[in-house]
Formats: structure tokens, C-alpha cells, sequence
């Protein structure tokens, strides 16, 4: 029997990931069996506490959410060769824009709020991502160190603008105020918190599968990711696709702050991006920098975070455990990655963990 | 008579403004002379931050159990050579991306340590432990004005800032500084000269280690003596921004980390005294814009160690 080659260079692709996160676990389970407790009934916790009922479920696909958009967004980034490590900051600066729209412009009526909300969220992201860009293409400098100084300049820019202009008029607490209830991003099952945001990740997905597969600028943007000095040849402005690169990249983990503002908290509050934007780089990683594969580890990753708090609550088992058991399996990924494409064709993951990226 | 006072009060605002910096000076300098071996070698280390973590953890762990910071410190430094290992495995034997590798380190080191710490002191109000004390210089303390700025210090800080001229010393007067840069600038040429590419870069990602290991001790245990969740809270990238400032030379990075230690000291002064009516989250936000502004404005285009960044894979 003839198995097609796409799906059998799927499931040589999805190898591993598989193996990475079974050792992973194993890993896992040797510091949970050290705290004294059976790393079954633990594990059993965690899956409880993400697929043991709808409720869990739709929990689920609400931490996904972030994590998908940032994910991709990052992926964008990765395979032009640019590190960017600045999803954290543009989750925030999306969220921040969305709740000003929502608030300054709560006069529209929702069919126009919603649309207006995500393009404030992916413009605010884009110019996060584009002040590296143009530091690099300019001034050559490291794309890692300004998009680490712009995730704290974010922060820090969130919580001026709580505790000053932007606090709740009377309010106590360092916050904005409540959004205009025609910017809500409407539930989808009523009674949990899962709303639109994960048909507008989803519909992402396609558009940057169809941009960087079926489109002369993704061809472009992977090309300078795979050899810059070819792409310069060839007549592509490397400077000018890095920069693309990176406006995608921040517009679409600003898309994911916009979700997180406008379909969950509803207002500016410190720190509500909890570290999306950072394990949004594991998961674009987990996913092999495919669209499609960063819907699973999306899914996954989310899956973890949700089991993880009912693990805590079962067992006493920090929820820092999880981190822990992550971070392993990205360990692995990378091992992995490098022993599979040892002497053959190179997938793209491969080639960026192997090349001089720009740093 | 209010000119006096002024003159007084600024003096003294001064010098505590320029001691403050030094001491936070001393992580970020720590972990910047440790990425100079690393930078010099050929690896771009984003690993600081989670060397760090685990240095102040496990110091603090040491410091507990045996009841003397020394040991503690001790130990953080090697927990910190123990995460520069995985680094070394990660990004020299696997070849894998470096910053990835770095990445993803921190993301380990945050989860091991907040696991760990969890595990060890539990989840109530973190243990107060044996600290570091501060070691006044005999008679040089003693001289007016500059001797509580410069002589009343960690020994830590003293330990730092004494290393600057060794490691330039190693760097730039020893075969040993040889061999290292050469490995960062031609590691194929290198190679042929018979030195181990790999074995010089493990060795660099093992100094880098210990270094950043006991910053994070001098943090945990000379600062705050307790352990706290994700404590090091960025200074780890700060040491990172210091080394590219200071243009991979331990000169240069001694005075790029007093740089961001002094614009750390004065947001945290201007804060407490309340001088200024200024928004505090501007002034926590300085050192990082600092950091952007001097790296757009005075670097320019600056050149790192050649092969900075590049995974070497013998070919055959």
C-alpha cells in the first residue's frame, strides 16, 4: 500500500515532538515521585483538569487563544531569521490600544467596535515589533536585546497609564476603567469564558499558512530566513522584509492582547498578559514554525496550564512543576531537531536553529 | 545659609546615589564579565537571566542548610556552572540555536527554582537566612566622602571589581585569551591549529555559569537574604545589554553596568524621597530605555566577536 508522501512527511515531522514530550514527562515524573507522590494520580489530575468537562474544556481553548496568535506571530519572525522574544510586550501594547478604542469609542455599535478593536490591537503589536525592525535594519542592532528592553518599557507603560490618565475615574484599584459593552468580544458558550477570539485565532491560521506558503512576500520572508546573502542576490531587500516580518509578528500577538482586553478582563489590569508572549516562543518552537502544528502545541501548551492548576489543587504539586516539565520538552525538541536532520534535507525549524540568526 | 544646606543635601544625595549604584552594580558586573568569556568565545548567551535564578536559589538553599552564606555562595556559583553546562549541550554538542537555547533555559530555571523553593520552604513567608554582611576597607573607609561610596561594600563587590583588570589580563595578555578569541573570531582556523573548538567554548559557558551564579547569590543572599519567585526579574538581560554596550571588553562592561546600576539607584532614590513628581513608572521604565538609547546612540554599528552566534560544526 502507497501511504501518500504528504502524510507521511507529516508524521515523520510530528516524530519529534512526540518523543520530546514523552521524555518530558518521564522527566517529570521522577521530581514528582521525589515529593512523595504517584506521578499516575498527578498526571491523571492534570488531564482531569483540562478535558474532564466542558467547563475545563472551553478554559482550555481560552488560554490557547493567546497562545496561538503570539505563536504565530513568532513563527512569522523565526523564519525570517530575526529572534524576536517580544510577544510579552506586544500582548500588552495590543491589549492596551484595544481597551482605549473600547472605551474612547464605546459610541460605536459592536459590529463596528469588534473589527475597529482587533486592527487597534494589531497596529499597536506592529509597532512594537517595527521599532526593533528599524533598529536592526538601521543601526544593525540586536533584535533579542530591544525586544527584551521593549517587554519591560511595555510594562511599565501598562502600569503608568492604570495607576495615571487611564485609572478609573473613583476607582481604588490600578486599573482602567470598564470597557464599553459594545466592544465585548461575545461568548460562545454562555456561563464560560470562551469567546470569538478563538474563530479570529483560527482564521489567522489560515491567513499566515496562505501568506508564507502561497505568496511571493512569505516566499520572500522565508528566503532572507534562509540564506540572506542568496535573498540580496536575488534582488530582495533583506532589511525591508525583516521589518515585515517583525509588523506581523507584533500585530498578531497584539491581536492576542486585544482578545485577552476585549473577551476576558474587559479592562487593563498589571500584568494580565501572564506570561503568554513567553511561552508563546516554546509553543511556535513545539509546532515546528507550521501553522497548523501550532495549533496542536497551542492546544497542548493550554492544555498544561489549565491541568496544571487542578494538579496543584489535587496533589499540592506547584504549578511550577509544569514550568519545569515544559521547558524539557523544548529541551528535547531542539535535541531532537538537530539528531533527525543530521545529514539530510533540512526542515525549517532545522535551518533557523542552525543558522546565524540575526541575534 | 540655604545655599549651604542645598550643597550639603546634594553632596550627600551624591554619595549616596554613587554607593547605591555600586551595589547594584555588582550583579549586573558579574554577569557581564562572565558573558565576556562566553561573547569572546562565540556564544551569544540569553542564559544569564536563568544562571542567575539558579545561582540566588540554590545560595540561599546553601546558605539554609549549612548555616554560612559562603557555602551558599559557593554552591550558587556551581549551580550556575550546572546551568551553563545544559547551555554548553544545547548550543555547542547539539549545535542548536543559541538564543533558543537561552530561552528556553530561563523558562527551565524559572520553573526548577519556583518547584524547587516550593518544595523546600514551602509556600508561606519566605525563611530569612544567614547573609552576607558588608566589609568595610580597613582606614580607606575611613576617608571622608569617598570612603563610604567606595570602601563600604560586599565582599562580592569588592570580589567584582577586582576581577575586571584579571579577566582583561586573561583575555588580552595570556595564551589562554588567545586561544579564547581566536576560537570566537576564526574557530575553523582554530581548529586547525589542533585547540578543541568545543572544549574552549564549555569552558567559557562554565566561567559565565559560576559568575552569574554568584550575582544571583549576591542578590539573594547579600541584598535580600530570602529566595523569591523569579527574583532576578530581568537583570539577567540587563547584564546582556551591559556586555553588548561595553563592546564584549571587561573596561567597557564595567562601566556599561555602573551605568545601569546608577540609573537603577536613582529611579529607586528619586522613588523613596519623592523629589521629583515625576510618574514612578517612568523611572523604573529608565534603565531599560537607557539601555535602547545607548545602544542606538553610541554604538552604532558595532562589531561583535566574528562568529558570535554561530554553532561550529566540524566538517569532515
Amino acid at each position: 500500500m502507497e501511504i501518500p508522501s504528504e502524510v507521511r512527511k507529516l508524521a515523520i515531522a510530528a516524530v519529534p515532538p512526540i518523543v520530546a514530550i514523552v521524555l518530558a514527562f518521564l522527566l517529570g515524573s521522577i521530581l514528582i515521585f521525589a515529593v512523595g507522590v504517584s506521578p499516575i494520580v498527578a498526571y491523571r489530575s492534570m488531564l482531569d483538569g483540562a478535558f474532564g468537562n466542558i467547563k475545563s474544556f472551553t478554559e482550555v481553548l481560552v488560554k490557547m487563544y493567546p497562545l496561538l496568535l503570539a505563536g504565530l506571530g513568532i513563527s512569522i519572525a523565526f523564519t525570517a531569521g530575526a529572534i524576536s522574544v517580544g510577544a510579552e510586550g506586544q500582548i500588552l501594547m495590543g491589549g492596551l490600544a484595544t481597551a482605549f478604542v473600547g472605551t474612547y469609542l464605546g459610541f460605536l455599535p459592536a459590529p463596528l467596535l469588534i473589527p475597529i478593536s482587533i486592527m487597534a490591537g494589531f497596529l499597536a503589536g506592529a509597532v512594537w515589533g517595527i521599532i526593533p525592525g528599524y533598529l536592526f535594519a538601521k543601526k544593525g542592532l540586536s533584535v533579542v536585546i530591544n525586544t527584551i528592553m521593549l517587554n519591560y518599557i511595555a510594562h511599565y507603560l501598562v502600569n503608568f497609564f492604570i495607576n495615571g490618565p487611564f485609572k478609573e475615574p473613583g476607582g481604588y484599584y490600578p486599573q482602567s476603567p470598564r470597557i464599553s459593552e459594545n466592544a465585548y468580544w461575545p461568548s460562545i458558550i454562555p456561563g464560560t469564558r470562551l469567546h470569538i477570539g478563538i474563530f479570529v485565532a483560527l482564521v489567522a491560521v489560515i491567513c499566515v499558512y496562505i501568506l508564507m506558503k502561497h505568496t511571493p512576500l512569505g516566499v520572500k520572508i522565508s528566503s532572507v530566513g534562509v540564506n540572506q546573502k542568496a535573498s540580496r542576490y536575488m534582488g530582495i531587500k533583506v532589511e525591508k522584509m525583516i521589518i515585515i516580518a517583525l509588523a506581523f509578528s507584533g500585530g498578531l500577538a497584539g491581536i492576542a492582547g486585544a482578545g485577552e482586553i476585549a473577551g476576558i478582563h474587559h479592562r487593563v489590569l498589571s500584568g494580565f498578559s501572564s506570561n503568554y508572549g513567553w511561552d508563546a516562543i516554546a509553543v511556535a518552537l513545539l509546532g515546528k514554525l507550521h501553522p497548523f502544528g501550532i495549533v496542536l502545541s497551542a492546544l497542548f501548551w493550554a492544555a498544561l496550564r489549565v491541568g496544571a492548576n487542578n494538579m496543584q489543587r489535587v496533589t499540592q504539586i506547584p504549578v511550577s512543576l509544569v514550568v519545569t516539565i515544559q521547558a524539557l520538552t523544548i529541551f528535547f525538541v531542539l535535541i531532537s531537531e538537530m539528531w533527525q536532520h543530521k545529514g539530510k534535507l533540512a526542515s525549517v525549524t532545522h535551518t533557523f536553529l542552525k543558522r546565524k540568526s540575526i541575534s | 545659609m540655604m545655599g549651604l544646606n542645598v550643597s550639603l543635601f546634594s553632596l550627600l544625595f551624591l554619595s549616596g546615589w554613587i554607593a547605591s549604584s555600586i551595589r547594584l552594580m555588582t550583579i549586573l558586573l558579574l554577569g557581564s564579565l562572565g558573558a565576556v568569556f562566553t561573547a569572546r568565545s562565540g556564544i551569544t548567551n540569553i542564559g544569564i537571566e536563568g544562571m542567575m535564578l539558579m545561582g540566588s536559589f540554590v545560595a540561599v538553599w546553601g546558605s539554609y542548610t549549612f548555616g554560612n552564606p559562603w557555602i551558599g555562595v559557593l554552591l550558587g556559583g556551581m549551580a550556575g556552572a550546572l546551568v551553563g553546562l545544559i547551555l554548553g549541550v544545547l548550543s555547542i554538542s547539539v549545535g542548536s540555536n543559541q538564543v533558543v537555547s537561552g530561552t528556553i533555559i530561563n523558562l527551565f530555571a524559572l520553573g526548577l527554582t519556583s518547584f524547587l523553593s516550593a518544595v523546600a520552604f514551602g509556600t508561606s513567608a519566605p525563611s530569612q537566612v544567614p547573609s552576607l554582611g558588608i566589609v568595610p576597607v580597613p582606614l580607606l573607609s575611613k576617608i571622608p566622602f569617598f570612603g563610604p561610596i567606595l570602601f563600604q561594600h560586599g565582599l562580592l563587590t569588592y570580589f567584582a571589581v577586582c576581577l575586571v583588570p584579571v579577566v582583561w589580563w586573561i583575555m588580552y595578555k595570556t595564551p589562554t585569551g588567545i586561544i579564547i578569541r581566536a576560537v570566537g573570531e576564526q574557530p575553523e582556523a582554530a581548529d586547525t591549529l589542533g585547540i578543541s573548538v568545543p572544549l574552549v567554548r564549555y569552558s567559557c559557558v562554565l566561567v559565565s555559569g559560576f559568575l552569574s551564579g554568584i550575582g544571583g547569590a549576591f542578590l539573594s543572599l547579600g541584598q535580600l537574604s530570602v529566595f523569591m519567585e523569579n527574583m532576578i526579574a530581568g537583570k539577567g538581560y540587563i547584564a546582556l545589554a551591559a556586555l553588548v554596550l561595553g563592546k564584549w571588553s571587561p573596561w567597557g562592561v564595567l562601566g556599561s553596568s555602573f551605568l545601569f546600576g546608577a540609573a537603577d539607584a536613582l529611579q529607586l532614590r528619586i522613588q523613596s524621597m519623592g523629589l521629583l513628581d515625576i510618574p514612578v513608572e517612568f523611572l523604573q521604565m529608565l534603565p531599560y530605555v537607557a539601555a535602547m538609547v545607548a545602544l542606538a546612540g553610541f554604538i552604532g554599528k558595532a562589531a561583535p566577536p566574528a562568529s558570535m552566534g554561530k554553532p561550529y560544526i566540524k566538517s569532515r
